[in-house]
């Protein structure tokens, strides 16, 4: 079993009236709430926060993508995921990841995929999603009935920039290159592996099953949620006679650890409330670009509402509709599974179940979210390093994550320079 | 009244409806955002002097899947062009609205033979930074029937499934018709259609909605002083952007007298 933390770098101050007074956390949250000053504090902070769960024994640390939003400071998740590669030695970097579509030409991601990677060591794993609404239509002006072709086209551009021996030309839809031979080239042969966060999208399934990817379930909304779309991606990959390796799937999960149940939900309760009420206060304007979500998925999602599915809790709602019925008080965030909450044993017991259930080898944890100060997101991540990830290593012990990236022998690595020897966190 | 023809060509491989009603010279009409998914009463108007034509536009209400396969602005002139050419309107009278009629003004631009005169209901193409247009991709499901029309009922009744249509099929068009706008069109709806007008010869006629809460009225004037030909600007009096939705009598009576 793989235990990974992730971080997602919200803004913490936002205004305690932030809903009634602001239309969206996302796309025209409006510039004089950043203070550059205290986020410079942020970043510093979360970066710490990502070092020090490297520290105590994660085994990767995963940063992301997002544009023109409150809750995600990482518009370029490379330039993160590339100090991290100085600052820490033997945890995977997880770069979940960049948005193929949205680079222009597309092989800027493959260099400087190939670049963490080389800096690395070879720890790099490659995420690439198609990206939200928010970030990729509205934010950076994609084409929405492009977006996709774009993607995929860009996803070939990329592999074959990492793969191909000779200088080539690249003859495609959209992008065309006389000269693709990029330098640097990725460590992991043939390349790092690639994950792809998707949706619940029916074609996401498919792709990913037959290119042997990762799929990744990056919700905000627990495991109780995640449960149809992963049955989605397994009952595909069934489909297709692949086997259940539950290495090729990633599943996100919010967490807090504490003494004991009523404790944790005490501890954790502000953070929570901050986050899915002021970070997940979308304007459901944003939501919805025309073509962004496929007519095969439209037909899933309309189908099921017709047929009254289990699922149609998420699938088959618009993202804007996610975000309007998201539940908001701690209560009712713990009740629905967005966050899973108790002592050390009983969080164990938790996600001993998601992991079995949703069958997911790559758990990817948010132990930091919403205002969460540092001091706890620590106690949050030395507490399950210390007492839960002990009690979760052995779980599907008996397949081999293929997935999962293939670093130079330690002894092939550079000596990183002397940094302050203190604990990153501190 | 009668009802109309249906007949189908083959645009880029993609089966197109085309409506035919009415007798005397023909008039083409090319729908506005969100398309044509029933026939409207202004086409009834419109055929009672003329034959009507209407053909759909690639990826709206029966274009198929016309617009996935068109990348360019050069793709999309080329799509109209054909489309009109086997809709067997080469040379005639063009009416368009919103985007439709924005594909209009450059079919005229681009192959000034292939049109007679042109009635263009408040057309997509330009964007002022001091003006600009209002996104129509960015709404709340419950504003977009305000913002298209005058009378919102309007919109949401074309749009509603109709008794008997596959309620699974349905939603999917509606939304297709928004996302082959925006192929076009997005995001600002700026296609410099300006560098093109000087080359329309065709005189046109430019209606615009007093209500339209998508394309600011100041853009008739820059369409008037960039085109080529002879032009005239009519307001509607109480039309919303879709114009011809609204006032179907009075927009139809615009458009036949300004092609007589």
């Amino acid at each position: 079993m793989k235990l990974m933390w992730f971080h997602l770098m919200p803004y913490t101050e936002l205004p305690e009236d932030f809903r009634d007074a602001n239309p969206s956390v996302w796309v025209d949250i409006h510039s004089t709430l950043f203070d550059p000053k205290r986020a410079h504090h942020m970043y510093n902070d979360f970066m710490d926060e990502l070092e020090y769960a490297a520290e105590v024994g994660f085994d990767a640390i995963c940063v992301n993508e997002h544009h023109s939003n409150g809750y995600g400071l990482m518009p370029s998740p490379n330039l993160i995921a590339s100090a991290l590669s100085r600052r820490t030695r033997d945890t995977a970097i997880c770069v979940m990841g960049n948005s193929l579509a949205l680079y222009n030409p597309p092989t800027r991601v493959a260099e400087e995929f190939a670049m963490i990677d080389c800096i690395s060591g070879g720890r790099l794993i490659a995420g690439f999603p198609v990206g939200t609404p928010m970030d990729t239509c509205y934010a950076y002006g994609t084409n929405p009935s492009q977006l996709r072709q774009r993607y995929m086209e860009a996803h070939d551009l990329v592999v074959r920039a990492w793969t191909e021996k000779d200088t080539f030309a690249f003859n495609g839809r959209f992008n065309q290159q006389r000269y693709v031979n990029i330098w640097p080239r990725p460590v992991q042969n043939p390349h790092p592996p690639i994950w792809v966060p998707g949706g619940g999208s029916v074609e996401t399934w498919h792709w990913c099953a037959e290119m042997d990817y990762v799929y990744c379930y990056l919700s905000y909304y627990g495991y109780k949620a995640g449960r149809a779309t992963m049955d989605g991606f397994w009952a595909e990959m069934d489909r297709l006679g692949k086997p259940r390796n539950p290495y090729q799937a990633g599943f996100l999960q919010f967490i807090g650890v504490g003494e004991s149940r009523q404790h944790a939900f005490d501890l954790y309760a502000e953070a929570a409330e901050y986050f899915y009420g002021r970070c997940l206060h979308v304007d459901p304007k944003w939501a919805t670009p025309p073509g962004y979500t496929s007519e095969g998925s439209q037909r899933a999602g309309i189908e099921s509402q017709v047929k009254k599915a289990a699922d149609s809790n998420v699938r088959g709602k618009s993202t804007g509709e996610r975000f309007a019925s998201v539940a908001r008080e701690m209560e009712a965030i713990v009740d629905n599974g967005y966050v899973i909450i108790g002592s050390a044993d009983e969080v164990a017991e938790q996600l001993r179940e998601v992991a079995v259930n949703l069958n997911v080898g790559h758990l990817m944890l948010l132990l930091q979210y919403g205002n969460m100060s540092k001091d706890l997101t620590r106690y949050n991540t030395r507490l399950f390093a210390e007492q839960v990830i002990p009690k979760l290593k052995d779980l599907h012990a008996g397949w081999d994550d293929r997935w999962w990236p293939k670093p130079m022998q330690a002894r092939e690595r550079a000596e990183i320079a002397a940094f302050q020897p203190r604990l990153a966190a501190e | 009244m009668s009802e109309p023809q249906t007949l189908t060509i083959d645009v880029n491989g993609f089966s197109t409806r085309v409506w035919r009603l009415g007798s005397g010279p023909k008039l083409g009409f090319l729908a506005g955002f969100g398309g044509l998914p029933r026939w409207m009463p202004v086409l009834d108007e419109l055929a009672k002097s003329r034959t009507l034509i209407v053909p759909s536009l690639p990826g709206f209400p029966g274009g198929d899947r016309g617009h996935s396969v068109l990348d360019s602005h050069l793709d999309w002139m080329l799509a109209v062009r054909e489309l009109l050419e086997k809709a067997e309107l080469a040379g005639a009278d063009l009416a368009g609205s919103s985007v439709g009629a924005s594909l209009a003004l450059e079919v005229a631009a681009l192959w000034p033979a292939s049109v007679r005169r042109i009635a263009a209901i408040a057309p997509f193409g330009l964007f002022d930074d001091k003006d600009p247009p209002t996104d129509p991709w960015a709404q709340r499901a419950d504003q977009v029937p305000g913002l298209m029309c005058a009378d919102p009922e309007i919109w949401k009744a074309m749009k509603s499934t109709p008794e008997g249509a596959n309620s699974i099929e349905w939603p999917i068009e509606q939304t297709r018709a928004a996302e082959a706008a925006a192929r076009i069109f997005w995001p600002l709806g700026n296609t410099r259609i300006e560098k093109r007008l000087g080359l329309i010869k065709a005189p046109v006629l430019l209606l615009w909605g007093e209500n339209d809460r998508i394309m600011p009225r100041g853009y008739a004037e820059i369409f008037a002083r960039g085109i080529g030909g002879e032009t005239i600007i009519k307001i509607i009096p109480g039309a919303g952007h879709l114009a011809e939705l609204d006032k179907p009598a009075e927009v139809a009576k615009a458009i036949l007298d300004f092609t007589a």
